[in-house]
């Protein structure tokens, strides 16, 4: 569910951007060269998935799966608007298919099974088709002998699809319990941000779990657990930091070493 | 006595029964009537509830909760307590008792009657120790080969800063996956609310049975509301976009069978709601019976894998069903 604040996410259009963090007008450029990383304050911006898998897989290395797979609508959903229509609207869009992209990929002499969310799909929401991929993936990484990483980036469960995206995460769960039947690691990586069904299944399930640096992760997102308790909520509540010292997550890890640590576990894993 | 509006007509006629019955037992053929004229308005009013109704009734103050069947259900109940790293989750009760003579682990959430009790049971809604609990609980009934029943009745998991200090998402997860590994039979069945990741966390049956009048949703009518329609007051339109009552859960092919209520609603009579759960019960346990371990494991991994539709483009455009 998509709780938390909404922001402006995207690094914007133009040649100058502003910093959402430190307010540093940077150049957009050398902003894109730093892997969506502000220079000054080392603020990690949201980045969509392709743009990720240039920096995590080797080049030209990515062969996607299961892109065949598009939504439907079981419930004939509708709010303000139908489900069927905000469909349609993001295909026009010439957006992403899902709110999932998954492929096999190498990392230097790695290969690897690999998946990314795509926030700006629907708040990265998970309903059936992003279920579906999650399990497909794990089930080839069995049959191809693959460790897998996942890239998380999510408001949690898909509305629209009601009962269906609630089941993805038992779905998604029981593909991980077979999957660590057999030797092959799973590593999930957290980013900015990933709560709701999709923390409360296979993101925390990683044999590793590791996270962007600041990124918000959790259950309930804070507004939610404000409108509950009726407090504020303290600073660096439930950003990765605050999650690594209680315990969490195994480590922090910024973007442009992202593939080396990846590398680094992976060849341990292996043996 | 606390009553829903569309229950007023049924609540008008239980009242005057009840003072008959008092004061002129003798009035035999007006008695009668009045019983006739009762069943009727049950089955009529119950019979065309609204999905926002519905929600009403799953969350009535009078409804049966988890101890309450478990008192009626079971010959011997003997409650545990505690995560055995934090605390006790008042929220999620469990133990071990007898069903009928078979030995079976019970669990479930539970909600408070009284304001003080309402308090003490956080609301029916646990926090991560309570679901740790539970998996503790079924890693137990798993090495003694016992059943287990899971008896889900849960607004959501507690949304709070306690509860995500201490991995409420991780606690939930991690039952998620060790379910789909048990090796012991594992029914489970909505009693009340149904409430999202918070019910499904203790809610992997290997048959999955709801209530008549139970609900099961992704979020509550309220919180979709807030979120779609930017405004709260439209849970109505929500509870009924959400599709989710027992006959549309049935429909879908996501829950296994519906337990009937008794005319009127589970909290009009809680010895028939809890024979009828009994009954429920045991014959979904009988039809685990004798099931290996690693066969319980492969058929649950197939219900829960097949379960989403979508529309594949590339092999052939079926319409997979769950």
């Amino acid at each position: 569910m998509v709780w938390f604040r909404k922001k402006k996410v995207k690094v914007p259009e133009g040649l100058w951007i502003k910093c959402e963090s430190c307010g540093e007008i940077l150049y957009k450029k050398e902003v894109d060269r730093n892997m969506g990383v502000c220079l000054r304050c080392n603020h990690h911006f949201r980045i969509g998935p392709r743009e990720r898998l240039a920096f995590v897989v080797d080049e030209g290395s990515f062969e996607e799966l299961d892109h065949h797979l598009e939504p439907t609508d079981p419930l004939g959903f509708k709010d303000v608007k139908r489900y069927k229509d905000r469909l349609k609207a993001l295909k026009k869009k010439g957006a992403s298919k899902e709110a999932f992209i998954s492929g096999r990929g190498r990392i230097r002499d790695v290969e690897v099974m690999i998946g990314l969310f795509d926030f700006s799909f629907m708040g990265g929401s998970m309903g059936s088709v992003v279920g579906e991929k999650i399990a497909r993936l794990f089930e080839r990484a069995i049959e191809e002998k693959r460790g897998v990483i996942i890239f998380s980036a999510s408001g949690g469960a898909r509305m629209q699809e009601g009962i269906f995206s609630l089941m993805q995460m038992a779905k998604t769960a029981a593909a991980i319990g077979e999957f660590k039947r057999h030797p092959y690691p799973y590593i999930s990586v957290l980013t900015d941000p990933t709560t709701g069904g999709v923390t409360a299944s296979f993101a925390m399930l990683g044999d590793i779990i590791i996270a962007e640096p600041k990124a918000l992760i959790g259950f309930a997102g804070p507004r939610v657990i404000e409108q509950t308790i009726k407090q504020q909520l303290p600073e660096g509540f439930q950003r990765a930091e605050y999650l690594l010292e209680h315990g969490m997550i195994d480590m922090i890890v910024n973007r442009k070493d992202m593939k080396d640590v990846l590398y680094r576990l992976l060849s341990i894993f292996r043996r | 006595m606390n009553y829903l509006d569309f229950e007023r007509p049924i609540v008008e006629v239980e009242e005057k029964l009840k003072e008959l019955k008092t004061y002129y037992p003798h009035r035999e053929r007006e008695i009668r009537r009045l019983e006739k004229r009762l069943s009727k308005l049950k089955t009529e009013i119950f019979s065309n509830l609204s999905a926002w109704q519905i929600a009403q009734v799953a969350r009535h103050p009078h409804r049966p909760y988890t101890l309450d069947y478990i008192s009626r259900i079971l010959d011997d109940f003997i409650e545990l307590h505690g995560d055995r790293t934090f605390r006790d989750d008042p929220s999620i009760v469990g133990g071990l008792g007898k069903l009928d003579g078979e030995s079976v682990m019970v669990i479930g959430h539970q909600k408070g009657r009284s304001t003080k009790e309402k308090v003490f049971r956080n609301f029916g809604m646990p926090h991560p120790e309570g679901y740790r609990k539970a998996l503790r609980l079924m890693k137990l009934a798993e090495r003694f080969a016992m059943p287990v029943i899971t008896l889900i009745d849960t607004p959501g998991a507690y949304p709070g800063i306690g509860a995500e200090e201490r991995g409420q998402a991780e606690a939930i997860a991690r039952n998620l996956e060790a379910m789909s590994l048990l090796r012991i039979p594992m029914v489970s069945v909505v009693i009340g609310e149904g409430g999202s990741g918070g019910a499904l966390a203790i809610g992997m049956g290997d048959r999955v049975l709801m209530l008549e009048y139970a609900i099961y949703s992704v979020i509550s009518p309220e919180g979709c509301a807030a979120i779609l329609w930017k405004d709260g007051t439209k849970a109505e339109l929500a509870a009924e976009a959400l599709k989710m009552t027992a006959k549309d859960l049935l429909h879908f092919g996501i829950i296994d069978g519906i337990v009937k209520e008794p005319p009127g609603g589970a909290h009009r009579d809680h010895d028939e709601a809890a024979r009828l759960l009994k009954e429920a019960l045991k014959e979904s346990l009988d039809a685990l019976r004798g099931v290996s371990g690693e066969e319980l494991i492969q058929k649950r991994y197939q219900k829960y894998r097949s379960m989403g539709r979508f529309i594949d483009t590339h092999g052939s455009d079926t319409l997979r069903d769950s």
